[in-house]
């Protein structure tokens, strides 16, 4: 027998207590991952967004637009390599559940400057020749079942009207955090139904996009970029990409901030839990840590069986959650509307907080017992009847 | 034969809320080699005190308690536990034998911190469980043995690690005749075929019969000695 078989039989000495203590664990690193994931996946975007791409938007709000005629002013600024644009469309597919980006671009430049949405040329070329189609993600293709050819209706809100798109490109993510639930459409067809039917709201763009040679160089480039429309109608805020989706983000801090510190919490909450159950356990053996010292077993050997015991019980019970938190979240995920977290996966870190958590808990909780083990004497153990 | 425990003008006390309770007095105490003493007395009179004094699991307030010539009374907490391992054997009324651990893994437990290896740990083991006359139920729980048989496999697991000392606290006074009186006849044996010392605290007059010293104890005083 080694010492090891003393704590795996002291773990489970009481298998209701331990099997409950266990699951509790388990349970509480299953909310652990699923609300860390949630959380990293709300960062995705930002993750995702381009360091050599920066993003001018109107300095008000990102909710007003930009006159087009900025686009040749922007291109002119040293050191930026293309200037493309795109337009919030809004609308409704079919039912307003179906969430979706559907934006208005400029479909000369926009494949240029996110290459990692990979268009096949044919269809590339047939998007560009054909003014009322459509270009979507692969995501969208599948969970709609479209392909090539069919038509898209959509029913504006911010555009009013019913827009019918023909489908002559599926792109395909390049990256895994690439969003593949994209509707793009030609901005030119959306500006000429506008100079019709409302002039007043042609020539405007939601935000330019603007493809820089050096990532460095993009706070210059941003100064450069709003110093010349200082002082318009409409001044400019010019921003890297990750810093643009970051202050989408922001919009829900209050939210993430409180994913964050309840995933925390329930963390702190199993850490009571265990020290409950390694406090019952320890004190139960007070008799059985006297003898044991009396038989020549040391403090440290003591905390080593402790120590050990409480270990055991948290890797189990983290062990069990994270095993099961992959097929939960994978689970979860078909439940969340494709478009709204463009990757939603557990993240390496999630492990690492995980494991981490689990042997956190572990040393925690046995704290106590090892302090109460270590300071009771001999002869008032022996006596111990509790 | 010499002194291999010598108590020299021992005394202890016990604190509580600032009070102090005197529970032995100046005792002077030696035992030889070899020999086999029941301590005897009324509840209360310091007799297991002093057991826990010899045996290195309580310290003295005042004086000296000298074990086969190391003076324990002055060595720390992890020296002693290792001094104990060595040296004496602990045979409790209760039996205290590990519920979760069989007779066998019980038995193993004082040599687990040694250096032996498996297979001489199982030897060590069943030549204790033999002169215990256990060696069939070897892979029994502390449960599925008699009061009797588990005082055995303490006992076992006293005599173990081969320690010179074995000391006893009311080792028949959970146990029907029958197997108090086993439990004597095997003490008598390591005494007398191991040479095992032996310092035994009972009520039991005729559990101290078999002793060769009969020391009594009355308010934490030594009263007399019967030969």
């Amino acid at each position: 027998m080694k010492i090891l078989k003393l704590i795996f039989k002291n773990s489970f000495r009481h298998k209701l207590r331990t099997t409950l203590t266990i699951f509790g664990i388990s349970i509480a690193v299953i909310a652990f991952g699923l609300l860390r994931t949630v959380v990293t996946a709300w960062y995705s975007s930002v993750k995702a967004a381009s360091a050599n791409r920066l993003i001018v938007r109107q300095s008000v709000s990102f909710i007003f637009p930009l006159p087009y005629s900025y686009r040749e002013k922007i291109a002119q600024v040293p050191g930026v390599k293309e200037v493309t644009f795109a337009n919030w469309f809004g609308g409704t597919y079919i039912d307003k559940n179906n969430f979706f980006a559907r934006l208005a671009v400029d479909a000369d430049t926009y494949f240029e400057v996110y290459n990692e949405f990979v268009l096949p040329k044919d269809q590339l070329d047939t998007f560009k020749k054909e003014r009322n189609s459509c270009v979507i993600g692969a995501d969208i293709a599948k969970k709609y079942h479209l392909k090539l050819g069919d038509v898209m209706t959509l029913d504006g809100d911010i555009y009013p009207g019913r827009w019918e798109f023909v489908v002559r490109g599926i792109y395909q993510p390049k990256f895994k955090s690439t969003d593949a639930m994209q509707m793009l459409f030609h901005w030119s067809y959306l500006d000429e139904t506008m100079k019709q039917e409302m002039p007043g709201r042609a020539g405007d763009v939601g935000w330019f996009v603007v493809l820089i040679n050096d990532p460095a160089q993009s706070a210059s480039i941003s100064n450069q970029i709003d110093g010349i429309f200082n002082n318009s109608t409409a001044e400019t805020k010019t921003e890297t990409e990750a810093a643009f989706q970051q202050g989408f983000i922001q919009s829900s801090s209050a939210i993430i901030t409180s994913m964050n510190f309840i995933s925390f919490v329930i963390i702190g909450i199993i850490m009571l839990v265990l020290g409950n159950t390694m406090i019952m356990s320890a004190r139960e053996r007070t008799r059985e840590y006297a003898v044991l010292k009396t038989l020549g077993f040391s403090g440290k050997h003591l905390a080593g069986i402790i120590l050990g015991e409480s270990l055991l019980i948290s890797f189990l019970g983290g062990g069990i959650g994270l095993l099961l938190t992959f097929p939960i979240v994978s689970g979860f995920s078909q439940f969340i509307p494709k478009g709204i977290f463009p990757v939603f996966e557990i993240e390496p870190i999630t492990i690492i907080f995980s494991c981490g958590s689990a042997i956190l808990i572990g040393i925690v909780a046995a704290l106590f017992p090892i302090q109460r083990a270590l300071t009771t004497k001999i002869v008032d153990g022996i006596r111990f009847s509790g | 034969m010499a002194d291999i425990i010598q108590v020299k003008n021992v005394s202890k006390s016990y604190w509580r809320d600032s009070i102090e309770t005197s529970v032995l007095h100046d005792i002077s105490l030696d035992i030889k080699e070899g020999e086999f003493m029941a301590l005897m007395g009324p509840s209360g009179s310091g007799k297991t005190t002093l057991l826990n004094l010899i045996s290195g699991i309580d310290k003295p307030t005042r004086g000296e308690i000298i074990i086969n010539g190391t003076d324990i009374s002055r060595l720390n907490e992890s020296s002693l536990a290792k001094w104990r391992s060595n040296n004496i054997g602990f045979v409790f009324q209760f039996y205290n034998l590990i519920p979760v651990l069989t007779a066998f893994e019980n038995v193993e437990l004082p040599i687990l911190l040694t250096k032996l290896s498996k297979a001489e740990r199982k030897q060590h083991v069943e030549t204790a469980l033999n002169i215990v006359g256990l060696n069939d139920r070897m892979d029994h729980y502390p449960k599925q043995l008699s009061g009797g048989q588990e005082q055995r496999v303490a006992i076992a697991r006293a005599i173990v690690t081969d320690p010179v000392i074995l000391v006893a606290d009311e080792p028949t006074g959970d146990l029907d005749r029958n197997s108090a009186g086993e439990i004597l006849i095997l003490m008598e044996r390591l005494n007398q075929e191991f040479n095992k010392t032996i310092l035994m605290v009972t009520h039991d007059p005729h559990a101290a019969s078999k002793a060769h010293v009969i020391r009594h104890l009355e308010k934490g005083d030594l009263i007399q000695e019967t030969v």
